[in-house]
């Protein structure tokens, strides 16, 4: 067992495990500034700022031996009996000194810029930092140059870490980024002719350890202390990204990566971090609606769902068309709902959105072509219902033979995801309720329109492409008029009380083997499902 | 005039020196036929670790020693680079090696190749040598045809390539793993070590840089033989196990404000004195020295007491200089201003940092600005100590930076600031009469189109 003395503190590292002395000191809470190493990145060990001192404890005296100068912490390996000293006056004065040079030619526009409030350069200047200016007072210069569609750079607010460029190399695969110049006179560029044009390209974004990469859809939006941050789930595609939804008075203002080992590292696509505006899109539905051949009678949430559940009973053989959108509670929610009125009744997975080919980066990130977060998850739920997947052509058939008297289809999707014939021959029961996000050919022909929510406003657990069950809280409130599906499946089965995620997860948990691993509260991670669903074949 | 017999310059001025014909006509490539027919690679790494030969390149490694930290028995191809991008200010002898003796270096490369077991060879060269490059091809060529290089050198089963790279024209590319990674096509930002470059070098294989003096050293040892090497320059400290001496012959160069500048061969140790006396002709125009540069600027400097510092690998550092480095000496007079060498020195850093580590690519700037500042009449005491805090806490010896380009930066400020503080504290005040002793911030001058 390898033992790590930091400050005196001692850390027990687990057998095989090799950690550098920043991530060492993180496990006894003692934080080692830093700006150029990063976790996912090569080492460089270049900006100097976790440099600390460093030397060996004699396993059998004890003695320990210190090394006359200052090492980065990022390059020096946690080793056994390696002594990390970090909050000695030499290594105090030595950050300060790199503060001070970090800020020579720095602009210290905070005021104007985006990133003051969760600035690396910023945070250690008030912890580290001298007090007062001893370089000399420059001219205020803050120059902006376009590096891509998606990404600007302000070129004076930069410290040269050069994660930006490392991750163009390294994770994108792209290079597009490069530095110019040499010595204070360097800067991150582009070639002329060949932008930053990845679709990773946000994360040099996040990467940046300050103000100087600023990430165009986002800039000058928001404060970044106005900011909530709620752990939730992408939604483009069927990776499951972990990420942040950052949201301030129930406005998404930019979803962030959250760092993941099992699923995305610490990266996310732009497709999915760009990919949120739908939500406060302006052609959301909010009106509860019910058509009566031609024309549209206005309802309340507060009759419409007892007038439904009437109209369901009435006209039996129902039917659910479950959404890949839908969270793995909510799918299971509305199956126990129609299979309450009926126990043969059909539940299908409603449409995969399948665009183009899956798309690996260097590093093995990928974007996959399935753009739904759940299709595995309302896979099993179907599944446990029907013996097997049913899917559209099944429901279609059974309509076109008139087994279903009662169709409850849910939406969700971002983008069309059903043609007007297809419309039509669902169109054919009796009662056709619809709820979504969006007006579709669909929900012109349904009996009653439901305004439905976007992902960022539901709570539940999604399975991933590799059967990752992730759970996730809600991060904004929908807009007015809208509910999110949950509650209204909750209402629908007479239930008590408001719907928990966590009390329906524990429900299916133990009613679906496959779910069995989510019986336990899940962390932040998530959990693999795959070796609990294979378990009990092999019993 | 000196009474050293030079031999690493025995060719220099014969004329067409640097032919096959005259270096075979000299010996030449005699101590390749002796190690190729009487050594193993092991037994000539040992005979030149018996030498005590130190790389000639600026730091003194022991060369032998550098080559035993290859792995045994490596599997793939060993690549051997030979640093020829002599930029250090004031220095010049590997450009007489190159332009006038390039057989020398070329046998010398392929007697540590053959040590190394090293069967590809990168020669380095300076962009600003073009003279270099036209004769070093053209002696690579007449090697080729003559049968030193390529396939089964003379017969033996040890082959060998030599390329000849030109640098575009960067300081850093000097310092060896900046070296490598501009070999390798990239920017020449020096690699962290380790790993060091025996255990992965050019292209990730294991690797040895030396310099074009060191290797052109191994040729005479081989030669002549380890008692005649050992028999020059300053034997090692008897009380100090781990050190290694300093023997051999050296090509100093000597230049600046002396009678007769140029590249001399002499015994190590000689003193700084006698170098400027016997071979520079005497400090010029009848005026007395001031200081010199020890070794390249970015050794520091010398006072005109210091002048008889013998110049060994360790003799520079006893007064506060960093080292022998590549052995150039510049001498300045007594009308130099101490505050122009040391702004020319800063500018030179500030232009040459590669820009990787904070410390350096913001301190070598900032000083620039400082001296800028104060050349231009508005210095202040204060810029003193925060240029010497700057020379102070730049550098591999604090450990603040990568690669030793900042302590080249740090020595001249800290030498001349301490060696000369009334010069600049009378420049200071006499210049800038009202502000000397502000010590707020103030307004930078407007940049100066330096570079």
């Amino acid at each position: 067992m390898a033992i790590v003395i930091i400050d005196g503190k001692e850390v027990e590292l687990a057998p095989g495990e090799r950690l550098n002395g920043i991530q060492a000191a993180a496990r006894v809470g003692v934080d080692i500034p830093h700006y150029c190493w990063h976790p996912g990145l090569s080492v460089v060990a270049s900006c100097r700022m976790c440099l600390v001192e460093t030397g060996t404890r004699n396993a059998e005296t004890g003695a320990i031996t210190m090394l006359p100068k200052l090492v980065p912490a990022c390059q020096t390996p946690a080793t056994d009996n390696t002594v990390f000293v970090t909050n000695s006056e030499k290594v105090e004065k030595s950050r300060a000194m790199v503060e001070e040079d970090l800020l020579i030619d720095h602009p210290i526009d905070c005021p104007i810029c985006d990133k003051a409030g969760e600035c690396n350069l910023q945070d250690y200047h008030f912890k580290y930092g001298q007090e007062q200016r001893r370089a000399d007072v420059r001219p205020f210069t803050s120059r902006r140059r376009e590096m891509g569609e998606t990404v600007t750079l302000f070129v004076d607010r930069c410290v040269m870490c050069t994660r930006c460029v490392r991750f163009t190399r390294e994770i994108s695969g792209t290079s597009e980024l490069f530095v110019i110049n040499r010595g204070s006179h360097e800067e991150i560029d582009v070639f002329p002719g060949h932008p930053l044009a990845n679709k990773m390209s946000g994360n040099v974004v996040d990467l940046c350890p300050v103000g100087a990469l600023g990430d165009k859809d986002f800039l000058y939006q928001q404060r970044v202390w106005f900011m909530k941050k709620h752990a939730g789930v992408c939604a483009g595609c069927s990776t499951g990204c972990s990420i942040d939804v950052e949201e301030n008075l129930d406005t998404v203002y930019r979803l962030k990566p959250r760092a993941n080992p099992d699923v995305n590292g610490w990266w996310m696509c732009d497709e999915g971090r760009y990919g949120f505006h739908h939500v406060h899109s302006d052609r959301r539905l909010t009106n509860v609606e019910r058509r009566d051949g031609e024309s549209l009678t206005l309802l309340e949430w507060s009759q419409v769902v007892g007038e439904i559940d009437e109209r369901f009973t009435k006209a039996g053989r129902p039917a659910a068309l479950l959404s890949p959108h839908l969270t793995v509670e909510e799918a299971y929610l509305l199956a126990r709902y129609i299979r309450s009125l009926d126990a043969e009744a059909l539940i299908a997975l409603g449409p995969v959105p399948v665009v183009g080919e899956d798309e690996t980066f260097k590093n093995g990130f990928t974007i996959r072509a399935e753009k739904c977060p759940n299709r595995r998850g309302v896979e099993e739920v179907v599944k446990h219902f029907m013996g097997r997947v049913a899917n559209l052509d099944d429901l279609l058939a059974a309509i076109d033979t008139g087994k279903v008297g009662a169709l409850w289809a849910s939406g969700g999707y971002k983008h069309e995801w059903i043609d007007a014939a297809t419309a039509e021959r669902l169109a054919t029961v009796d009662v056709l309720v619809v709820q979504d996000m969006f007006a579709s050919p669909l929900l012109e022909r349904a009996t009653y329109r439901l305004p439905g929510a976007a992902f960022a406003e539901r709570a539940g657990s999604y399975v991933n492409h590799a059967d990752r069950l992730q759970s996730f809280s809600w991060a904004i409130r929908p807009p007015a008029g809208v509910r999110v599906e949950s509650g209204v499946y909750w209402e629908l089965l007479q239930r008590e009380g408001l719907v928990k995620p966590r009390r329906v997860m524990e429900e299916i948990a133990a009613e679906i083997p496959f779910f069995a691993a989510a019986a336990q509260p899940v962390g932040p991670l998530g959990v693999d499902l795959k070796a609990a669903a294979t378990a009990p074949a092999t019993v | 005039m000196p009474k050293f017999e030079p031999v690493l310059l025995a060719n220099i001025g014969k004329p067409d020196s640097y032919t096959l014909k005259v270096y075979e006509a000299g010996g030449g490539y005699g101590a390749l036929r002796k190690v190729l027919a009487e050594m193993t690679p092991v037994a000539l790494i040992d005979f030149i670790k018996s030498s005590n030969l130190r790389g000639r390149g600026g730091a003194g490694f022991p060369t032998g020693l550098k080559w035993s930290f290859l792995p045994k028995d490596h599997p793939g191809p060993i690549y051997m680079c030979i640093n020829a991008d002599e930029s250090e200010p004031g220095t010049f002898n590997n450009r007489l090696l190159m332009e006038d003796d390039p057989h020398q270096v070329i046998e010398g490369t392929i007697l540590s190749c053959f040590a190394t077991r090293a069967t590809t060879a990168y020669i380095y060269l300076r962009y600003e040598y073009p003279t270099s490059l036209e004769r070093l091809q053209s002696a690579i060529d007449e090697c080729y045809a003559a049968g030193y290089l390529g396939k089964n050198i003379l017969g033996s089963d040890f082959s060998l390539d030599i390329y000849l790279h030109r640098g575009a024209a960067a300081y850093i590319c000097g310092e060896e793993t900046g070296l490598i990674e501009s070999l390798e096509g990239k920017r020449a930002w020096p690699r962290i070590k380790p790993p060091f470059p025996a255990v992965e070098g050019v292209f990730r294989k294991p690797t040895v840089v030396n310099n074009i003096e060191t290797v052109s050293c191994v040729t005479q040892i081989v030669n002549r033989g380890v008692e005649w090497f050992k028999s020059i320059g300053v034997p090692s400290d008897p009380k100090n196990p781990r050190d290694p001496g300093s023997y051999g012959p050296k090509l100093y160069c000597i230049s600046g404000h002396v009678n007769t500048p140029g590249c001399y061969e002499a015994p190590l140790g000689i003193t700084c004195r006698e170098l400027i006396e016997e071979y520079g002709g005497g400090v010029w125009k009848g005026r007395k020295g001031k200081a010199a540069i020890p070794g390249g600027i970015s050794m520091g400097l010398l006072t005109e007491a210091e002048f008889d510092t013998p110049l060994d690998f360790a003799g520079p550092g006893r007064v506060g200089c960093l080292g022998l480095g590549t052995a150039a000496v510049v001498v300045m007079d007594e009308t130099t201003s101490m505050i122009d060498f040391l702004h020319n020195s800063c500018r030179f850093f500030a232009h040459e940092s590669c820009g990787q580590c904070t410390p350096c690519r913001e301190g070598t700037a900032w000083s620039l600005s400082m001296m800028d500042r104060i050349k231009a009449g508005k210095g202040r005491l204060k810029d003193l100590e925060l240029l010497l805090e700057i020379g102070d806490s730049i550098g591999i010896m604090p450990g603040t930076t990568i690669c030793g380009l900042a302590d080249g930066a740090a020595w001249p400020i800290k030498n001349a600031i301490r060696k000369f503080r009334g010069e600049f504290e009378e420049y200071i005040k006499r210049t800038n009469p009202t502000g000397y002793q502000v010590t707020d911030a103030v307004s930078a001058l407007p940049i100066l189109a330096l570079h």
